[in-house]
């Protein structure tokens, strides 16, 4: 048995509504609201990065699973805002949660979907006979996502992030992975060029041929090989860029609604990239209970979606997180766009 | 911080995870770590330990006008915080509205970027705290 054995979730506390980002651009923002059902989006504060969401969320998985850190052998860290061009963050990440150097440990990036390219690389690494050494892997999703000011995506962007560690132990895994799939294209829908501030995207192009061709085909490819149908599983988690393109997709998969409201996390905290998939996903392992069958699927422009079928496990009703996603995102400040300019440094004398 | 980079990488375990030491002679735990024991000296016995992630504010102030490097910061809280055995250190407190800020509140210790100034230089990773309830 290979599974997930523990998780956490880190959103920072200030948010900014889609209205109030409208206001400065005199946009209508209940009509931009409603078109992307998303009303607010976390905000990173002035000292918070992709490294330091990454270690919040790394204790709490840590605390969840009661794993030692220096048990860890494998930290991967998936992000597209990675502080350094050069220089790894899962090395910070692995030293601040107290991991052995002893470890492997690298840097990802695929636009929204590095973090659960992380989580197929420690499952493959703590499956296999070399090395023999890892029994267990954490991959974390991490964003400060960037929107270019006056940008359709200045909407959405958002901070936040996910841990999951991975291990195989039958009494530790609260979640078995029972497969896992990827599709892969070369799809320029989305992109930043090295020493450029913010991200360029392909406006329409974004949607049918990058997101909704890749998530279907990554769903129904491991659907496929699992010989599953969209009523067999209790839960659908896709990723999240806003509130609307996961309902349309999982409707154009023929799931139904209540498979996918636990995993929606994106109309509350925007889209955190890299950790938008993967915490809709810690969202629904919140509720699942022992033998429930969840199916996760990720998206990064580029572009390609990876595939996960997992099944919850005894384990999991007593391994509960002190606080739920949910619980988490009322944790929150308002700001207005002048202090959000001033957080994230948007202002060019700052 | 360049100049400054071995002395400061020295520090990652007090910085990140409150690397500190304890006399096991008289139970009194140190952050920073001290080389010797003030109070037994040569007869103390000073091990490494971590320091607990949690603690209250003992003092606190408001900074108006920051040092080079923390000027667009303000305006930030900086308290002396007692740690839950005893240990005492300086830090800022991070997200927390204006009114949990008091003496006597609980805090808990975060991750954040201490200094970020060359966009060029390291960056400096670090403990702060905020209130929590
Ligand atoms: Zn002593």
């Amino acid at each position: 048995m290979v599974g997930i054995v523990g998780y956490g979730v880190y959103v920072p506390k200030y948010r900014i509504t889609v209205e109030e980002i409208a206001r400065v651009w005199k946009k209508d923002g209940k009509a931009i609201s409603a078109g992307l059902n998303v009303k607010e989006k976390a905000v990173g504060s002035f000292d918070e990065d992709a490294c330091t969401i990454s270690v919040e969320a790394a204790r709490r998985a840590l605390a969840h699973s009661g794993i030692y850190a220096a048990n860890l052998g494998a930290v991967y860290v998936g992000s597209e805002s990675h502080p350094y061009a050069v220089k790894p963050t899962a090395s910070i990440v692995a030293d601040a949660v107290g991991a052995s150097p002893e470890l492997t440990a690298a840097d990802l990036e695929f636009a929204c979907k590095a973090g659960t390219a992380g989580i197929q690389m420690c499952l493959a690494l703590v499956e296999s006979k070399m090395p023999a050494w890892i029994k267990y892997g954490m991959s974390i999703g991490a964003d400060t996502a960037q929107g270019r000011p006056n940008d359709a995506l200045e909407f959405t962007a958002a901070s936040g992030g996910a841990a999951f560690i991975v291990g195989k132990k039958e009494d530790e895994v609260i979640a078995e992975v029972l497969d896992t799939y990827s599709y892969t294209t070369d799809t320029p829908d989305f992109w930043r060029r090295q020493h450029a501030e913010f991200p360029r995207h392909a406006g329409r192009f974004t949607g049918k041929p990058a997101y909704f061709k890749h998530v279907i085909a990554g769903a129904n490819g491991i659907m496929k090989r699992v010989n599953m149908k969209p009523s067999d599983f209790d839960y659908a988690v896709f990723h999240q860029p806003n509130g609307k393109f996961p309902i349309r997709v999982a409707k154009q998969l023929g799931f139904e609604k209540k498979q996918i409201e636990q995993g929606l996390t994106t109309p509350l905290i925007g889209n955190t990239y890299s950790g938008s998939m993967m915490i809709g996903l810690a969202s629904v392992l919140d509720k699942a209970k022992p033998g429930e069958k969840i199916l996760a699927v990720s998206y990064g422009s580029g572009a390609g979606s990876d595939a996960f079928v997992l099944e919850a496990t005894k384990n999991i009703s007593k391994k509960r997180p002190k606080k739920t996603v949910f619980d988490m995102f009322e944790e929150k400040e308002y700001i207005d766009y002048a202090e959000y300019v001033k957080f994230r440094k948007k202002l060019k004398s700052l | 911080m360049n100049g400054a980079l071995p002395l400061i990488w020295r520090k990652f375990g007090e910085r990140y995870d409150l690397d500190g030491n304890f006399c096991e002679t008289c139970g009194t735990a140190f952050f920073p770590a001290r080389p010797v024991c003030p109070s037994c000296r040569r007869r103390g016995k000073l091990v490494p330990k971590k320091m607990p992630k949690t603690g209250k504010i003992v003092s606190f102030t408001e900074v108006f006008t920051g040092p080079a490097g923390f000027e667009h910061e303000t305006p930030y809280f900086i308290a002396i915080v007692e740690l839950d055995n005893k240990a005492r250190l300086l830090t800022q407190i991070v997200d927390s509205e204006k009114e949990r800020v008091k003496i006597g509140a609980k805090v808990g210790k975060v991750f954040r970027k201490i200094s970020d100034i060359d966009p060029e230089g390291p960056i400096a990773y670090g403990y702060k705290f905020k209130v929590v309830c």
